[in-house]
């Protein structure tokens, strides 16, 4: 067995059995990670010798016959989570040297499971991008084809598990986050309905729209990930107190008369022909497997790209306040007065995407302008919004690409801002409309890159969007496919 | 012009960051060009529709007020660039 391509459920068996130990695994784990980082540069910080030592924790809990889903198999995160006495950077130099006084309740849970956390992923800057190109860590590149990006912001996160360094990893999704590396990446990755997961010591980017989510080599890791650190938290007052059901045991229950919607305004002119042909595809299958595949409308789609830039740009001004260089990061000072500190701090410690959202964002909050513009998109995230819900009433999943294109090259969009956003017109409507929705792997392109299908469900139908992934992945050979290093 | 030079300053301000003049100018051709196209929620009639600020309808999340475990002050000022007797250091407000 390759332990680079191996699944959970599958290390899980050989732990259990007795034929493989925790310490083994993580450390075939940091070798791949020394022997691929350099190519991939998909982890900010490798925590060796902390990995090391939860791995013969939980060696010695499997032993005892006390171990949990995830006791024994090393993840990795990305750096967007406070992780006790670890470095956290959230690619930003501002965070250079922060080191987390304490742990995100996502990762808290992790480590109650005795699951070995061996580092932190790379990223876009404070989770601002879509290509992991606006890294202070320097970018991600795409295990597929390293003159490409992976996506973003959970670059890292996606490029990790392409590369068969860890079986799985936490990122997050602001506005296509999760979903569209996966895409890219040729992995499967989940964002949950806001509310399912805590966010509490996650670094805030837009906090109406941030949610965490797992990726994954395959759909039945995904879910057990998402179980382990799903539920309410009181400690993240937007939690939803909704109990997690088992995502796995409902997982093989099939399509048979479940009802598909395919949105009419997500087969647009400018869909790359691959990414269409693959996605078509798609349909027939989700036929033959029993679902019934009609056309829906979702008339505001071409409205969200616009939408979330102001909603989002506008949080993460008010959110980013808090880098002053007072109580943690990089401070620079000229000595002019406490103002002139903050301006320095700031300017020196952002990249060019955070300084660029923080100004529109200002701007969109600033007097004069809150009603034209924030106001306005809350207006229309309204109408986004009402628009799935009423697709919802006459299907129950909707099937749609996860990114217009493959993976695009590096620095073909750095200096276009606005064709970057436009990158995430499929995945953007649906964190503001607060449902989820998965990514999974559905064909290659002519170039050998992946393309990505994108399931979205109603609010906490996370078990239904997975066994609809489930399903297409156990009908097709797309997926659990990793290129060569 | 959906934005001036002088009006990407002033945000800048606001914004507490010291930006140098050739990030202005760049800076300045940006956001003209991303507000001209958000522009575009304009060509929607949003007249009686109420705004959504939360994804998730919500009340407050009250608790019980017991006191709880914190970090502690140790924790609390380990990543300060400056401290001075257990508290934040800042560089002098009032002269």
């Amino acid at each position: 067995m390759k332990l680079n391509s191996s699944s959970i459920h599958q290390l899980r068996q050989k732990l259990a059995a007795g034929e493989l130990t925790s310490v083994a695994l993580t450390r075939a784990c940091l070798e791949r990670i020394a022997a691929t980082n350099g190519k991939v540069n998909s982890f900010i910080t490798v925590c060796e010798k902390e990995a090391l030592a939860a791995a013969e924790v939980a060696d010695r809990r499997i032993a005892a016959g006390d171990a949990a889903p995830l006791t024994g198999i090393p993840l990795a995160v990305k750096d967007i989570f406070n992780t006790l006495d670890v470095r956290t950077t959230c690619g930003s130099k501002i965070l250079d040297n922060y080191i987390s006084p304490y742990d995100a309740t996502v990762i808290a849970k992790l480590r109650e499971q005795g699951a070995v956390i061996v580092g932190k992923l790379n990223m876009d800057e404070f989770a601002m991008g879509s290509s992991s190109e606006n890294s202070a860590a320097g970018p991600v590149l795409n295990p597929w084809d390293l003159q490409r990006v992976p996506g973003g912001s959970s670059g890292g996160s996606a490029a990790a598990v392409a590369a068969g360094q860890v079986p799985a990893t936490l990122g997050t999704d602001t506005g296509g986050s999760i979903r569209q590396p996966a895409s890219h990446c040729g992995v499967v990755g989940l964002k949950p309905t806001y509310g399912r997961v805590s966010r509490f010591g996650v670094i805030a980017y837009a906090s109406s729209l941030d949610q965490v989510g797992p990726l994954a080599g395959n759909v039945e890791d995904c879910a057990l990930l998402l179980g382990a650190v799903a539920g309410y938290d009181p400690a993240d007052s937007t939690s939803v107190d909704t109990p997690v059901p088992d995502y796995l045991a409902s997982l093989k229950e099939g399509v048979k008369g479940k009802k598909i919607g395919l949105p009419k305004e997500y087969f647009i002119e400018g869909l790359d022909p691959d990414v269409k042909k693959a996605v078509a595809a798609t349909i027939a299958t989700y036929q033959q497997l029993g679902a019934e595949v009609i056309e829906v409308s979702l008339p505001h789609t071409d409205y969200a790209v616009a939408c979330y830039y102001l909603i989002a740009t506008a949080e993460a001004s008010s959110n980013l306040a808090r880098y002053d260089g007072v109580r943690f990061g990089v401070r620079k000072d000229a000595g002019e007065g406490l103002i002139d500190m903050y301006r320095q701090t700031r300017a020196a410690g952002f990249g060019d995407e955070v300084k660029r959202r923080i100004m529109l964002g200002t701007y969109a909050l600033s007097s004069g302008y809150y009603d034209a513009y924030y106001l306005k998109a809350q207006k229309v995230r309204t109408l986004i919004r009402e628009d799935f819900f009423a697709a919802f009433e006459q299907v129950d999943l909707l099937l749609t690409p996860v990114a217009p294109t493959p993976a695009f090259k590096i620095g073909e969009k750095v200096n276009d801002p606005l064709q970057m956003y436009l990158s995430d017109i499929f995945t953007i409507p649906v964190n503001l409309a607060g449902t989820c929705g998965i990514s999974l792997p559905c064909g290659m392109s002519h170039e050998g890159l992946p393309i990505g299908l994108q399931l979205l469900g109603k609010p906490f139908a996370e078990a239904e969007i997975l066994q609809a992934a489930w399903a297409f992945e156990n009908a097709t050979d797309w997926g659990g496919k990793f290129p060569e290093l | 012009m959906k934005i001036s030079r002088e009006e990407v300053e002033h945000v800048a301000r606001l914004a507490r960051l010291a930006l140098e003049p050739t990030e202005l100018d760049e800076l300045t051709g940006q956001l003209d060009a991303i507000l001209g196209y958000v522009d575009k929620l304009n060509e929607l009639d949003t007249q009686g529709v109420e705004p959504t600020a939360h994804a998730v309808p919500m009340e407050n999340a009250f608790r019980e007020d017991q006191v709880q475990a914190s970090i502690g002050i140790e924790r609390a000022l380990q990543n300060a660039p400056s401290t001075a007797d257990s508290c934040y250091q800042v560089p002098k407000v009032i002269e």
